[in-house]
């Protein structure tokens, strides 16, 4: 589904990625772990299509299409979703009429009719099941006061909603109590299928005991210096990242 | 500052003209403001960007050429339908180059709910309430366009509520500028009385056509006694190739609320000024406005709230998206005098520019004369919210869609100030696709 080969990005002059390599297939659960400034939250933003970064190398390979060519509503019509860290508080937007608009551009992208009131009530409904979300919430202004707790659960709504082929969860974690986190975890799994896969990037642990990841990957100093299964998560929470950041820096004080 | 003009000299002519034509009136007190006005606008002469109040709104072109004031249209009933606000109920009247066209418009509201004639035939039939309120609030002294039009004063419409009558319809009047054949010319002067808790819903719509130019020179003076509510608005959808300047004069009595809606969706220059004097207690006064203009269009507003009692509140918000090379100049005056303790006044004015090379100026200007007060006012001009867009483009939505969802959500919250539903349903469909325009 998704190749990484050798991605290098930077941000300004300074070089943040310096040549990722990954794969994920799909049905696959992938948890991106590493310590604050590893180039985490860059590496979802550059799949997602964020202009600030700038591609400096390497090449991004989504179902045989060179993602870096996409614009970023190209990405997300071909099926990539980026739960966001912080999402963004658009006041005077409802987050259905946002939905609407996205959803039908994402069908117009893809050639099919766009849906109607009548048919969008419905889905939403449904959708809504998933991570528990009130009907009240939707009417508002996207985002606009809501808790930290709504609006990671505003976005997986929006990820039920527009049933991605690659999630990538960015920080998810980040500032939910451990009841939101169990909420969002469950809406994650439960969209979880054999046709698509996920992404979750997060600094702590805690995440991957409700979503189970497949592979573990340690990225440090805009590199990928470690992966393995979940093992390799737990043993991250018991002896943090000292170790590996030691491991690496001896590795390029040696060469 | 005297300099004369093709434009001031031709009025002047056309002011001693019409006056050799009078048949008695030329005596009457009426008429006797009229003269005053116009040696006002002489003195005065049209304003250039050396007064201080137009440093920024360039009427040189204008005021350089000729136009045929009140001149004759041939729009039929059938093009008055095509330009009819949908599903708008109540009393319309049309003004075509600014003369009333009675058998255009349509009154429905009972004449003891409220009195709506034309200027000049309420000068004859209602002369005491005329005389009592007429050139009362705006002031000539330092406004060339309100002293010539006061001196022209006899189109436009005399609109009196008398005490306790709410008007369940609203009144429209549409001021339909026909520029197809040659340079027209409009000076509407308006008059609304709204007696002691009296209610009305009052919206001025101008509309432009054809190549040539327009000129509309609007005043309209607007009394809301105690305890009265008024809702004020005014629509503007010109071409290119119009002038629209206006001034709405407001004087408001205790408890009462006067609240106006200024839209602007199109027009190649516009001025709007809104000078609102609050002479009584615990009354309201709201300012709301929007503009988005495109092209070269060009939209000042200018807007002055006087507390010259206790207790009362001005609430002011306008909204600007400026596009392409387009100019705005906003210019908040708020007074709060001596007496005029526990004044609440708020002002804010944001603007998002759209594009490079449009520009907008604004200036907050408070003089505050009361200690125990409170006051804020701010501006901010500013572009469209980077990680707003790119949230909106991670969920699918083009950039393109992307920027006029949040232009429309920008504007909405003055949009959702109007309380007439159909002008707010025209309004929206206008911005819409003024927004979607490339």
């Amino acid at each position: 589904m998704l190749k990484i080969n050798n991605l290098q990005a930077k941000i300004g002059e300074k070089e943040i990625l310096k040549g990722i390599n990954l794969e994920v297939k799909a049905g696959e659960v992938h948890a991106i772990m590493g310590p604050n400034g590893s180039g985490k939250s860059t590496l979802a933003s550059v799949l997602a299509g964020r202009e600030d970064y700038e591609v400096t190398g390497g090449s991004v390979d989504f179902f045989g299409k060179d993602l870096l060519d996409l614009a970023p509503e190209e990405r997300a019509a071909e099926g990539i979703f980026l739960a966001f860290q912080y999402p963004v508080e658009i006041p005077g937007v409802s987050t259905t009429n946002f939905l609407k608009t996205a959803v039908n551009e994402i069908r117009k992208y893809r050639g099919e009719e766009p849906l109607d009131a009548v048919q969008f009530l419905k889905m939403f409904k449904q959708k809504m099941s998933y991570v528990n979300i009130d009907q009240s919430l939707l009417n508002r202004a996207l985002n606009e006061g809501f808790s930290g707790g709504e609006k990671k659960r505003n976005e997986i709504f929006q990820m039920a909603v527009l049933e991605p082929k690659l999630a990538i969860l960015d920080e998810t974690d980040s500032g939910l109590d451990i009841d939101a986190l169990r909420i969002v975890a469950e809406g994650v799994n439960k969209l979880k299928s054999p046709d698509n896969a996920t992404i979750v990037v997060t600094h702590y642990q805690r995440l991957l005991d409700y979503i189970v990841p497949d592979y573990v990957h340690v990225l440090y100093k805009g590199r990928i210096v470690k992966s393995g299964t979940k093992e390799l998560a737990l043993e991250l929470e018991e002896r943090g990242y000292d170790w590996i950041k030691a491991e690496v820096d001896a590795a390029e004080v040696s060469a | 500052m005297n300099s004369n003009t093709d434009l001031k000299a031709q009025l002047i002519a056309d002011f001693k003209d019409a006056e050799g034509k009078m048949n008695g009136e030329a005596k009457s007190p009426i008429h006797l403001v009229r003269q005053q006005a116009l040696q006002t606008f002489d003195q005065l002469g049209f304003p250039t960007i050396k007064h201080e109040e137009w440093k920024y709104s360039n009427v040189k072109n204008l005021v350089s050429q000729s136009f045929a004031f009140n001149a004759p249209s041939d729009f039929s009933a059938a093009d008055v339908e095509q330009m009819a606000i949908p599903n708008l109920d109540g009393n319309i009247l049309y003004f075509i180059n600014g003369v009333y066209n009675e058998s255009l418009s349509t009154i429905v509201s009972p004449t003891d709910e409220v009195v709506i004639l034309p200027l000049a035939e309420a000068i004859k039939s209602h002369a005491d309430v005329i005389e009592k309120y007429f050139n009362q609030y705006a002031d000539s002294a330092d406004n060339a366009f309100t002293a010539v039009n006061t001196a022209f004063a006899k189109n436009g419409v005399f609109i009196y509520v008398p005490e306790k009558k709410v008007v369940e319809q609203p009144i429209i009047l549409r001021f339909i500028a026909d520029a197809r054949e040659t340079n027209v010319a409009a000076q509407p002067r308006n008059l609304i009385v709204a007696g002691k808790r009296a209610e009305v819903k009052v919206a001025e719509a101008f509309r432009s056509f054809g190549e040539n130019v327009s000129f509309t020179n609007a005043v309209t003076e607007v009394y809301v006694a105690e305890e009265a509510n008024v809702h004020y608005y005014k629509v503007q959808n010109e071409t290119d190739q119009s002038y629209n300047i206006g001034t709405t004069a407001v004087y408001q009595e205790g408890r009462s609320v006067f609240t106006a809606n200024t839209v602007t969706a199109n027009g190649g220059f516009v001025r709007n000024n809104l000078n609102i004097k609050i002479d009584g207690e615990y009354a309201e006064a709201n300012m709301f406005g929007l503009y988005i203009p495109n092209g070269k269009q060009h939209v000042d507003n200018h807007t002055a709230v006087d507390h010259a009692k206790p207790n009362s509140n001005s609430n002011e918000l306008y909204k600007g998206i400026l596009k392409d090379k387009s100019t705005g100049v906003f210019n908040g005056k708020i007074y709060v005098r001596q007496d005029a303790q526990k004044t609440n006044a708020f002002q804010s004015c944001k603007n998002v520019l759209i594009s490079n090379d449009a520009t907008m100026n604004t200036k907050p200007q408070l003089e505050i004369w009361a200690d125990d007060v409170k006051c804020s006012h701010g501006t901010t001009t500013g572009q469209l919210n980077d990680d707003a867009l790119f949230y909106m483009q991670a969920r699918g939505i083009s950039k393109d869609s992307a920027r006029a969802l949040l232009m429309l959500a920008f504007a909405q919250e003055v949009i959702d100030k109007m309380e007439i539903p159909a002008i707010k349903e025209y309004l929206e469909g206008l911005i819409v696709e003024k927004i979607y325009q490339a």
